[in-house]
Parts: C-alpha cells; structure tokens; sequence
C-alpha cells in the first residue's frame, strides 16, 4: 500500500461500535470516529473511558460486540487474525507501558516488525535500528534490555519501533503517562517530529490536555532542529482534532478553540484555556 | 448449577482450542526453530538434574520397600522386577510430569503471564507475530520432545538406584539376577504406555501452562494466581490421565 494511494482518504472508520462485556456493562457505546488521512487525533478521557479499548478495537486486538471497523477502506470487522497481520503491518503502535519484549535487547525490539514482517534478518536490519533510535536519542543503548531504562526511555524505544516500519498510521496509546512535564514533553516533541517526518495520520491518545495542545500548535523545525509554534493562519492547524471521551462515549470531537469553547464542565476540563483558570 | 458448570467448560473449550491452533501450527510457517531450541534447553536440560535426582531416589525407595514385602514370600529375587515394572509403567512418567509441571508449568504461566499484563502479547499481535505460534508450539514441542526423553532418563537411574539398594546395600539378589529380571519383565506393553504417558502429559503441562499463562488478568496478583492454578490443573490431569491411559492398557 504506497503512501500515496492513502492521501485524502479515510485510514480509519469506526461505526457504530460497541462493547459490552458478559454482565451487560457497557464499555464502548455506539462510537462514530473517522480518521482522514494526514490528521492528528488527540483522545482525551479520564480513566476508563474507553479510549484505550477503542485503540485495541481499532487495531483488531479486540472484537466489538456490534459495529464495523474500517481500515484503509477495507471493511476488516470479520477478519481473522491472519487477515489482519497483513492490515496491521501498516499501523504502527506505542502501547501504554512500552510494550517492549523484557526478553529481547533494545536493538531486537526495535528490529522486531522488520525481522518478522519483511523477513530482514538481523544484520540487514541493523542500520535501519540504529537510525531509528538515534532518532529517539537513544543509540547507545542498543545491547541494553528494556529492564535497564528509565519509563522515559522504554517510551522513546517504543516510539522508535513503532516507526520503523514506515507505518501510514501511527497509534500512540498514553505516551506520556507516568512521566515528569520535561520528560512528557520531549516525548511530545518526538512523537511531533515523526509525525512530520513520515507524513503519517497519527493518534494520541491521553488524559493530559498539554500533549494535545502541543501537538495542535507546534511543528519541528528540521533546519534548526527545535519545535516552533505554528502560524495561526496556518492550515496545519486545521490537521489537528481533538476527541473527548466520557462513559465509553465520544462526548465532542473539534478543534482546539471549539474545545475550548465548550461549556460542558467535562469537556471543558481538557481545555487549556479553561484549565488556566 | 449451571453458572458452577460454565467456568470449567468454558476453560476446557479454550483449552482444545488452544490445543487444536498449537497443533496446526506445528506444520505452518514461519517456523521458530530458535524457540523450540531455547526452550528444550530450559525445560529439558533444565529438569535433568533433579530428574535424575527424584529418579535414583524413587527407584531406590521402591527396592526398600519390596525388600520387606518380597521376604516374607522369599521371593526377594523377584525385586528387579518389581523395581522395573513400576518404575517404567507408572511412577518414572508420573513423577516426572508432576516436577516437571511444578518447575515448567509454573514457569511458563509465569512468563506468558507477565507478557499478558504488560501488554506484550498484544504487542506481538499487533507487530504481526502469532503470539500462539511464536510462543505456545515451541513449547509444546519442546515438552513433547524432552518429557519422554527425562522419563527414559529417570527410568533408568531409578532401577540403578534399586539396584543400588537391593544388590550392594541389602544383598536381596544378585547383580545378574536384577538386571535380568529387569530387562526380562518388561514387555512392548509396559515400553508402549510408559512412553505415551510422558507425551500425553507434555501435551497437559505446556498446554495448561500457556492457557493460564496467557489468559491471566489482573496486574502481578494475576500471574500469581495463574501460576498456581496452572501446576495444581496440569497435576490434576496427569492422575486422570494416567488412570485412563492405565485402565486401556490394563485391558490390551
């Protein structure tokens, strides 16, 4: 699937869907979401909102109770899991703690989707690894096992095997939680600067309005190498959407300043102006 | 009564599940030769020692208490026999498979289950990798392979360590006595069902192990439990086990 047959399209369509477990509690209810190609989704919610299974549905990882998922416009609810090895080989995904394999190096687990998916070995996939972790900033470690890094660290490992694969899309589930403000922003700023770089649709899923804001107002500048902030008249302002959860339901999706305008007293409590005061 | 019924059939029906996808895998590609390998190492070279321990001891245990049984008949000759006998039908495969459930078993639910709650298994799926092909067949066929291979082993060093008792220490028979009466006493029956009860409990402990393994929830408490409940399931069918496979044999 060339990057360019996916531009201005929808990469991912939720529909209707819904999950409720065996004692009838309802954890996705009826969720809409459409991702086109080229935009940034920031998903907001307090914990056990559902954001986090929404991802895993979207990814195939869980089945929905009713609805239909959408991916590359190819309808993939029913398929198998064979099936959607081939789909998800064009998703790339940081999970909630890392995901790192604790029993593989760092260099192994960077290494992982090109080994398997495109049958490298090793050796061949060696230079690609260690771009993609200079990339993060952590080329040195290389030899090291995930146990021997800091979460920081584990998260900027993650960010790098989930972009090594050249993905059209890139989940991020809670890239910065847990983490101090100068550590959760310099995550933000890698996961801006990939954005950029690969071109790729992306989704940020968070409970910290902070991350959405950065990636809403900033750009990386390559050429000095720093986050600037992005004109207001700028379209790529525009690329930006913000989706906030509550209950397993999608209670508001629009941009920044529309978030910002909500007077709803959940909503509003994702928004930065509202937050400042 | 119904709901009591549900959990354990639902378990059983992900269990033959499980079984049937770990079995197919066998003949799929891609093939993870380096897995297999490196758990061979770790649950068949790793249970050797104390296979050979728990071997020599039982088979030395087995001669001592024959020794009384078999003198009140005078028939001390006959504990060669005996030691072989039960050693290769019985307690060389059911002692084998319970260490090895309580050493790999545990330690396989362990290990899927930490992978489980730290969100690697999903990981694995979600970088395209089969988590049953990549982690259930290895060690499926890992335990296939080595637990027959350990129960030939500790057979072997339990009827050594009769031989031990019974010949040097107790003087109950000869030195060409035991082991003629060892080798003569065993038949294709006794050699048949002593090697299908290692391989149908390889099938039970990697199995169980992985099932728990990979189906635990619940944080670090989680794979404690799973843990637990899967060496006590895997021990459990290997006495239902043995009493089927035994009753079938009984009757050939």
């Amino acid at each position: 699937m060339s990057r360019a047959a996916t531009e201005r399209k929808c990469i991912l369509r939720l529909e209707n869907i819904s999950l409720a477990f065996e004692d009838d509690s309802k954890v996705l209810d009826n969720v809409n979401l459409e991702m086109w190609a080229g935009e940034t989704k920031i998903i907001l919610g307090a914990a056990g909102a559902g954001k986090t299974v929404m991802f895993k549905i979207a990814l195939g990882l869980l089945k929905p109770t009713s609805g239909r998922i959408y991916l590359f416009g190819q309808d993939v609810t029913d398929f198998k899991e064979n099936q959607w090895f081939e789909v998800r080989s064009h998703v790339g995904v940081l999970f909630q703690e890392g995901g790192l394999f604790d029993s593989l190096t760092i260099e192994e687990n960077v290494a992982y989707p090109l080994v398997n998916r495109s049958n490298q070995t090793a050796e061949q996939a060696h230079p690609a690894v260690k771009e993609a972790l200079e990339f993060v900033e952590l080329g040195h470690t290389l030899g090291k096992f995930p146990s021997e890094l800091s979460g920081g660290m584990r998260r900027r490992v993650g960010i790098a095997r989930a972009g090594i694969s050249d993905p059209a899309l890139l989940l991020y589930d809670s890239p910065t939680a847990g983490l101090d403000p100068i550590t959760a922003n310099n995550i933000m700023a890698l996961i801006i600067q990939e954005r950029e770089m690969r071109n790729a649709t992306s989704a940020i899923i968070s409970h910290r309005f902070q991350d959405g804001h950065i990636m809403a107002n900033f750009r990386y500048n390559p050429e000095s190498k720093r986050l600037e902030r992005i004109p207001e008249d700028s379209p790529l302002r525009q690329s930006t959407r913000f989706v906030v959860m509550r209950d397993g339901r999608i209670v508001f999706e629009g941009s920044e300043p529309e978030l910002d305008a909500s007077s709803d007293p959940y909503i509003s409590k994702f928004s930065m102006q509202r937050s400042a005061h | 009564m119904l709901d009591i019924l549900k959990s354990p059939i639902v378990t059983f029906q992900e269990f033959i599940l499980l079984a049937g996808r770990a079995t197919t895998n066998i003949v799929r590609r891609p093939f993870y030769g380096s897995d297999v390998i490196l758990q061979m190492d770790t649950i068949g070279v790793g249970s050797l020692p104390i296979t050979i321990l728990i071997g020599f001891f039982s088979g030395a245990v087995m001669a001592l208490q024959m020794s009384r049984a078999l003198s009140q008949y005078g028939a001390t000759g006959q504990v060669g026999q005996i030691t072989a006998i039960t050693l290769v039908r019985e307690m060389g495969p059911v002692l084998t498979a319970l260490l090895v459930a309580g050493r790999n078993a545990s330690g396989i639910a362990s290990e899927l289950g930490s992978m489980k709650v730290t969100e690697q298994i999903d990981a694995m799926r979600a970088l395209g990798t089969d988590p049953i092909k990549k982690l259930v067949t290895p060690r499926l066929i890992a335990t296939c392979f080595t637990l027959p291979l350990l129960t030939i082993v500790a057979d072997f060093i339990g009827i050594i360590g009769g031989y031990l008792i019974a010949v040097p220490l107790m003087a109950l028979t000869t030195s060409s006595q035991y082991w003629n009466n060892a080798w003569r006493s065993l038949e294709y029956n006794d050699i048949a069902q002593g090697l299908l009860k290692p391989l149908v409990f390889a099938f039970i402990i990697s199995l169980v192990g992985c099932l728990y393994g990979i189906r635990t929830t619940g944080g670090t408490q989680g794979v404690g439990r799973a843990t637990t409940q899967a060496v006590v399931v895997a021990s459990v069918w290997i006495f239902v086990c043995t009493f089927l496979i035994t009753r079938v044999f009984v009757n050939i």
